[in-house]
């Protein structure tokens, strides 16, 4: 069982281009949101609201129980103002008069924003590959395709309804993958997370649509804590998208997502990332703090692949990482990091391997522009038991101008004899020669500058559904715009 | 077509090209031979705009204009192409979406439409036929792992889908087999027309036979010391530059 993303002919690929941060909007929409701060009473609000059972509840309460007793972790490559936790508004939903049935059904403000982001829902439909939920602030606000799919048994829909509806699968396991107490931010996320997506995927069955979650960011100071939880069963097979936008604001948003992924026996997920939450300005105001934990646990003959292409944010710090606990499973991730200007980024992975014969790619390309800072941090742990484990890993990075860093943090771990590790690392600069070449071509520096750069990207891109490498592609050029010559 | 007067270009402090004349019109075949390091790939990079060089002194113009004031993308646009001696790497980027970009971004500076997926397919396979290429190598990387060979067929190959107005073919010769050599000739000659221009430099008389010069030009320590026809690049494969002295 493969997922194979159909690459085709560079040449039917449409480029755009376009300069600003282009997300930078706000919507209109009246939305109820609670005062700023946390406290037990802010826990019970929300999950009232989201009319939970006692089970959830607990489970929240605990969380944040553990979540003060620690501290926030400052091992990063990374500088920043700690948020104030008690000045974040944690619960905020946009108005809505009715439940929606379909995505015609939506506000038309709301509408509208959608199809600025250039996602536009009624795109989406014609492409009738995917399904879409889209997570405004805290709620899910539609999720496209829920009939077709029921039909195989498949559920896509917002973690808030499965936690009604599906209550024994979300207890199961929500909090195995990743633990409550594993980190400040993934505790915090588990005591006030107000809504996400949840996708289960029955035995054998192949998943014939692209499942798509988009995030936006819209009310000014409110956190966004996502929760999305993936359920492949034995013999199944899905790949999973989301998007992230935000408006452009002066003072920093914080977004700190869990994101677990359950791969039972042959079970295969392809998870892909194109995050472009607003960065801030160009002199480093303002921008979104992304601290997000995911992880995926594969069993035997499992196979979870990782794909991110992360342009946006302030801050991020972001390690999507594989428990290969099975036989011969299988872990990949392919990462393509861009910072620019003040940007900040610290990301990376883990590959741990617990299952005999184990298997793990990564291939990480950091591109650095402006003032940023970007790392790659990496860990490949193989257990004793794992006898026969491979590695490849490779990062490189490509600087652009010299005012920017770039770092490589590899850590490596291996416990037995008959594993095999491999690491390869690379840094790069855009060659003039490069750029003239393409210029007496007829191609301005800008363009010439994109196409290095999405040539450099390739391996990484080739990943990604075909619908969002070509909106990967546009990101790609737009956060790097002004940075050569 | 183009006009270079008196023309000194520099690198730091390094005087390279100490006054050169030229006159091309349309439809000529010019050939510039010269020892090594007399400055031949100098002045194709300064007629294309490479900035690398410094102009202190003198003027190129082309189709009447100062061709010195335009960007290089904008000489492209209007059609100066040059094959270069070492053509550049970019890993990652096909030779099909290279083209692509390179016609669409001509296009676009005359106000024109995209071309179309079916009218691109059409011209790389007329293009891939001309110039005997497999047209798998289309999806390959640009430049990257190809031979010498292969690097300069390439050049050509961006020449016949560009169909530029002057192009200037720096040693395209050199690095080609026997049979490469005359396919190449064919496609340069098969593309020259009245109302195109080429400028050819190169170490050989043998690339001459293929492609008859109007003109011989001998550039020596940056200056065009001697000029003649097709004969004069005979006389110097049997004499070599000793003569000049
Ligand atoms: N970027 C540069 N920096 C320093 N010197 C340079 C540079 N480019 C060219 N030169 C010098 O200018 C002179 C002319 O070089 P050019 O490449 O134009 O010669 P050429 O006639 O094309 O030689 P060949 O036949 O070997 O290709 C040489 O002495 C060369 O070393
Ligand atoms: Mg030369």
């Amino acid at each position: 069982m493969k997922i194979e993303p159909k690459i085709s002919e560079d040449i039917l690929l449409d480029e755009v281009t376009s300069k600003e941060y282009e997300y930078g909007f706000t919507t209109n929409i009246e939305s109820e949101k609670i005062e700023k701060g946390l406290n037990e009473d802010v826990i019970k609000f929300i999950s009232k609201k989201k009319n939970e059972p006692d089970w959830m509840l607990d489970f929240r309460l605990e969380a944040f129980k553990v979540w003060k007793e620690m501290e926030e972790p400052d091992w990063a490559n990374i500088n920043y103002p700690k948020p104030d936790y008690q000045d974040i508004v944690y619960y905020c939903a946009p108005k809505q008069k009715n439940k929606l049935n379909s995505l015609d059904d939506l506000d038309p403000e709301m509408k509208r924003t959608f199809d600025r982001l250039g996602i536009s829902i009624d795109e989406q439909k014609r492409l009738a590959n995917v399904a879409v939920d889209i997570v405004m602030d805290s709620v899910s606000v539609a999720t496209s395709f829920k009939e077709k799919l029921a039909e195989l048994g498949i559920i896509f829909c917002p973690i808030s309804e499965a936690i009604q509806k599906y209550p024994e699968l979300v207890k199961k396991y929500i909090g195995t993958v990743i633990p409550v107490r594993d980190n400040f931010f993934s505790a915090l996320n588990s005591a006030v997370f107000s809504d996400g997506s949840f996708c289960y995927i029955p035995k054998g069955t192949v998943c014939p649509l692209e499942l798509s979650t988009y995030f936006r960011i819209n009310e000014a100071g409110t956190g966004q804590f996502e929760r999305t939880l993936v359920i492949a069963e034995e013999d199944s097979c899905v790949s999973y998208l989301e998007g992230c936008t935000a408006p452009m604001r002066n003072e920093n948003q914080l977004h700190a997502a869990v994101v677990e992924l359950v791969a039972l026996d042959s079970a295969e997920i392809k998870y892909s990332t194109v995050q472009n939450w607003y960065p801030g300005d160009k002199n480093g105001k303002g921008g979104v703090f992304n601290f997000v934990t995911k992880r995926g646990i594969c069993h035997d003959n499992a196979k979870i692949s990782w794909t991110q292409i992360e342009t946006g944010s302030a801050v991020t710090w972001k390690y999507p990482s594989c428990v290969l606990k099975g036989k011969n499973s299988i872990g990949e991730f392919f990462s393509v990091a861009v910072t620019n200007n003040f940007q900040q980024a610290d990301t990376g992975t883990k590959m741990v391997h617990l299952g005999e014969n184990s298997k793990s790619t990564i291939i990480a390309k950091g591109i650095c522009a402006g003032k940023s800072n970007g790392s790659y941090r990496g860990l490949v742990k193989i257990a004793k038991g794992a006898k026969n484990s491979r590695n490849f890993s490779q990062c490189d990075s490509l600087l652009m101008g010299d005012k920017c860093g770039s770092h490589t943090f590899p850590y490596i771990e291996v416990d037995n004899k008959s594993s095999q590790v491999e690491h390869e690392a690379t840094t790069s600069k855009i060659g003039e020669d490069q750029i003239f070449y393409c210029n007496q071509r007829g191609i301005g520096t800008e363009e010439a500058v994109a196409l290095i750069v999405n040539g450099y990207c390739k391996e990484v891109l080739n990943k990604l559904p075909m619908e969002f490498a070509v909106e990967a592609k546009k990101l790609l050029e737009i956060s790097l715009e002004g940075s050569v010559g | 077509m183009l006009e270079i007067k008196n023309l000194k270009a520099q690198i730091e402090d390094k005087t390279i090209l100490s006054g050169v004349n030229l006159k091309v019109n349309k439809g000529e075949v010019h050939a510039i031979m010269g020892p090594n390091g007399s400055g031949k790939s100098t002045l194709s990079s300064v007629i294309a705009g490479n900035e690398d060089y410094e102009v202190s002194s003198g003027s190129i113009k082309y189709e009447g204009e100062d061709l010195l004031e335009m960007a290089p993308e904008e000489r492209s646009h209007r059609g100066v192409f040059l094959s270069f001696q070492y053509p550049v790497e970019i890993p990652g980027l096909s030779v099909s979406n290279f083209i692509k970009t390179a016609i669409n971004e001509k296009r676009k500076a005359f106000g024109q439409e995209n071309i179309s997926a079916k009218e691109l397919l059409q011209l790389f396979k007329e293009k891939c036929e001309l110039l005997n290429i497999d047209k798998e190598y289309l999806s390959r990387s640009l430049n990257e792992g190809f031979s010498g060979g292969e690097k300069k067929r390439n050049e050509i190959f961006q020449m016949a889908m560009m169909e530029p107005k002057l192009s200037i073919l720096d040693e395209t010769d050199s690095g080609l087999d026997i049979d490469a050599l005359k396919i190449v000739a064919n496609g340069v000659n098969s593309l020259k027309s009245s109302s195109n221009s080429i400028i050819l430099i190169t170490h050989y008389q043998r690339l001459l036979n293929y492609i008859v010069p109007d003109f011989v030009h001998i550039l020596k320590d940056g200056k065009i010391v001697m000029s003649g026809d097709k004969s004069l690049a005979l006389k110097l494969e049997k004499e070599g530059y000793s003569f000049l002295n």
